[in-house]
């Protein structure tokens, strides 16, 4: 029973990570029908940012917080540039264009960082967290509090401000956002700015784990891909519950199911994928949209 | 000179130097070309589905793999020759791609991206896995075969030959294919499916049927490699596999046979150019390339062929060349 207990709240801090990626796709993807291939390597990108910067001597909270700011800067940047010109082109053109930015950063940052495994400091102490018999990774639970917090942020953003009501108003329809004075181009801006903050924090929270190399998020990404499409691409809540539901799973049944444990993760990662389109393609919290032809 | 005369006139003439190239070129500029070729072949696959039939394969690597992966079994376990081995691994990587392209039926657009970006991901984890048939990380050493009949030609320009034979006969098909009912049917699926289902078209039975086809060539590029290079490894069928045949087929020209062509040379060149810079340069070119053409010369480089082609000849076209804005306008090739 310890061992489920641990095993659960390890996949609630692996789950938090997929939670925060699997929320910034479904911002781009609410916002401007994209699913943005890049995420997981923009996210990885600032975690080299974070990298350096506390390599250079700067403490890590400062730099954890430039760092989201570095995010913000580049994620407007790349919206601008890159993604605004196609779009209005058909999906295909966009799927290619994120997959262009996808390589750009990865193989950027081998370029820059080169390809060895750096390691990555954690803010949390080192002592595990007893609660009677059980123990808690400290990290595990740090992450799951930072998670929630910027959680706690997005939704007050969202709900409680004018921008957040703005945003969601040119992402639900642009037309009449546009006639109401919304300036819909920029809003779609700042909702990629956003993703790629969420983005940073699920790389900096990973990386101690993990270890930080250009390849780091491959994994995670395609569980964000699961978590998104498990708690549907439509709905935010959806997209944070299907994160923590992956995560959990994934890390019990690398636990108690032998014959998978974690040479098949992307395996797990893509039946999951499968079955949850051809069951419930909406997702578990998505809504369905109807079509006119 | 008419403009279909003046074309063929251009084929013949470069099948030609295709036939001369292994009596004057180096056996590794040789093993190159043949490389080009495979990679054509499986460009072509995928441009059928992705430029023509409008379902986005990220994943396509996987049926390189699986192709590959049928040969050496065949050849390393069984003691299959391997001319037996090609068509064997067409024909599985054809059911395999039909038996994918039913589920991918329910899936649009993005959503097929994903489940094929998914399974790129996966398959050299599930290659590993199956560790007695695929010989694990290790993969599989195979034996370079010579040529038969006595024919007076080393193994590297016998395996020139068999594929430039190989390419010809896939090209042969497909244009063929692309250009009749069947053809017609898979663009028009692209471009309306509602309207096509409207027309009478089965779109559940083309698309799978495409999406066989088009695993079928990539199945067949993906078994020629393994002959050539006599050697399959689990960790050559990434991700960045499946995403250099999209690279060749976006940078070859989307919807286009000649592209795949075009596409197969960019991405045997060009890595081979940029290496000299750094490790991380050709993808670095690769991500910029693929944005850049996206949005400024979406026809690829078959596009811009094309457009000086038809200024060549001076014939004065009225559709703007070039620069549709819709990449995989042009259905003819």
């Amino acid at each position: 029973m310890d061992i489920f207990i641990q095993q659960v709240v390890s996949g609630l801090a692996t789950g938090s990570i997929y939670a925060a990626l699997a929320l910034a796709l479904v911002m781009i993807y609410e916002a401007t029908d994209v699913v943005n291939f890049a995420q997981g390597e923009m996210a990885m990108f600032a975690t080299y940012v974070a990298w350096s910067l506390i390599n250079a001597g700067v403490p890590y909270w400062p730099a954890f917080f430039a760092t989201l700011a570095i995010a913000f800067a580049g994620g407007l940047l790349v919206q601008r540039l890159v993604i605004r010109p196609v779009q209005n082109a058909p999906i295909l053109t966009i799927v290619i264009v994120t997959i262009g930015l996808l390589i750009i950063f990865n193989s950027l940052a081998g370029w820059i960082f080169t390809y060895t495994q750096k390691p990555f400091p954690s803010p949390f102490p080192k002592e595990p967290v007893r609660i009677g018999e059980i123990v808690f990774g400290s990290h595990d639970l740090g992450q799951i509090a930072v998670t929630l917090v910027v959680l706690l942020c997005i939704w007050i953003f969202f709900r409680f401000t004018p921008l957040g009501l703005a945003m969601r108003a040119a992402a639900q329809n642009p037309v009449s956002s546009r006639l109401a004075g919304i300036r819909v181009g920029w809003m779609l801006a700042l909702g990629w700015a956003l993703a790629a903050m969420f983005g940073a924090v699920a790389g900096i929270m990973v990386a101690p784990v993990l270890f930080l190399d250009p390849n780091m998020m491959g994994g995670v990404q395609i569980y964000a891909f699961a978590a998104a499409t498990l708690g549907g691409f439509t709905s935010p809540v959806g997209a944070v519950i299907g994160g923590l539901i992956v995560g959990v799973v994934e890390n019990l049944v690398g636990t108690y199911v032998k014959f998978i444990g974690t040479e098949l993760k992307f395996t797990v990662a893509l039946a999951l994928i499968i079955v949850v389109l051809l069951v419930k393609p909406t997702g578990l919290f998505g809504r369905t949209i109807a079509k006119r032809v | 000179m008419n403009d279909a005369r003046a074309r063929q006139a251009v084929i013949v003439v470069a099948i030609l130097i295709a036939c001369a190239l292994p009596f004057v070129l180096s056996n590794f500029r040789l093993f190159q070309f043949t490389q080009i070729y495979i990679y054509a072949i499986a460009l072509l696959g995928l441009n059928l589905l992705t430029g023509y039939n409008g379902q986005i394969s990220l994943g396509h690597g996987a049926f390189f793999a699986i192709g590959a992966y049928t040969a050496a079994i065949l050849m390393d376990r069984w003691g299959v020759p391997y001319g037996w081995t090609l068509p064997i691994a067409a024909v599985i990587c054809l059911v395999a791609g039909f038996l994918f392209g039913l589920p991918a039926l329910r899936l649009e657009g993005l959503y097929l991206a994903l489940a094929t970006f998914a399974l790129a991901l996966a398959v050299p984890q599930i290659l590993k896995y199956f560790e007695h048939w695929s010989g694990g990380s290790q993969g599989l050493v195979l034996i370079k075969p010579d040529a038969p009949f006595g024919l007076p030609v080393n193994a590297d320009q016998w395996l020139y030959l068999l594929t430039l034979a190989l390419l010809l006969i896939t090209f042969w098909i497909g244009a063929n294919l692309l250009r009749g009912r069947v053809g017609r049917a898979i663009v028009a699926i692209r471009d309306n499916p509602t309207a096509a289902q409207a027309m009478g078209v089965n779109t559940s039975l083309v698309k799978s049927l495409t999406f066989g086809v088009s695993a079928a060539y990539t199945g067949l590029a993906g078994a020629l490699s393994a002959v050539v290079i006599a050697y399959v490894g689990p960790d050559s069928f990434n991700i960045f596999l499946s995403i250099t045949l999209l690279i060749g087929i976006v940078i070859g020209g989307l919807a286009s046979v000649p592209g795949a062509i075009y596409g197969a040379f960019f991405i045997q060149f060009v890595p081979n150019f940029a290496q000299d810079i750094s490790k991380a340069a050709p993808w670095a070119i690769f991500g910029i390339l693929l944005i850049v053409f996206m949005i400024a010369m979406p026809a690829g480089i078959a596009g811009g062929v094309k457009m000086i082609w038809n200024r060549l000849t001076r014939r004065r076209v009225s559709e703007p060349s070039g620069t549709t804005p819709r990449p995989g306008m042009q259905a003819t090739p």
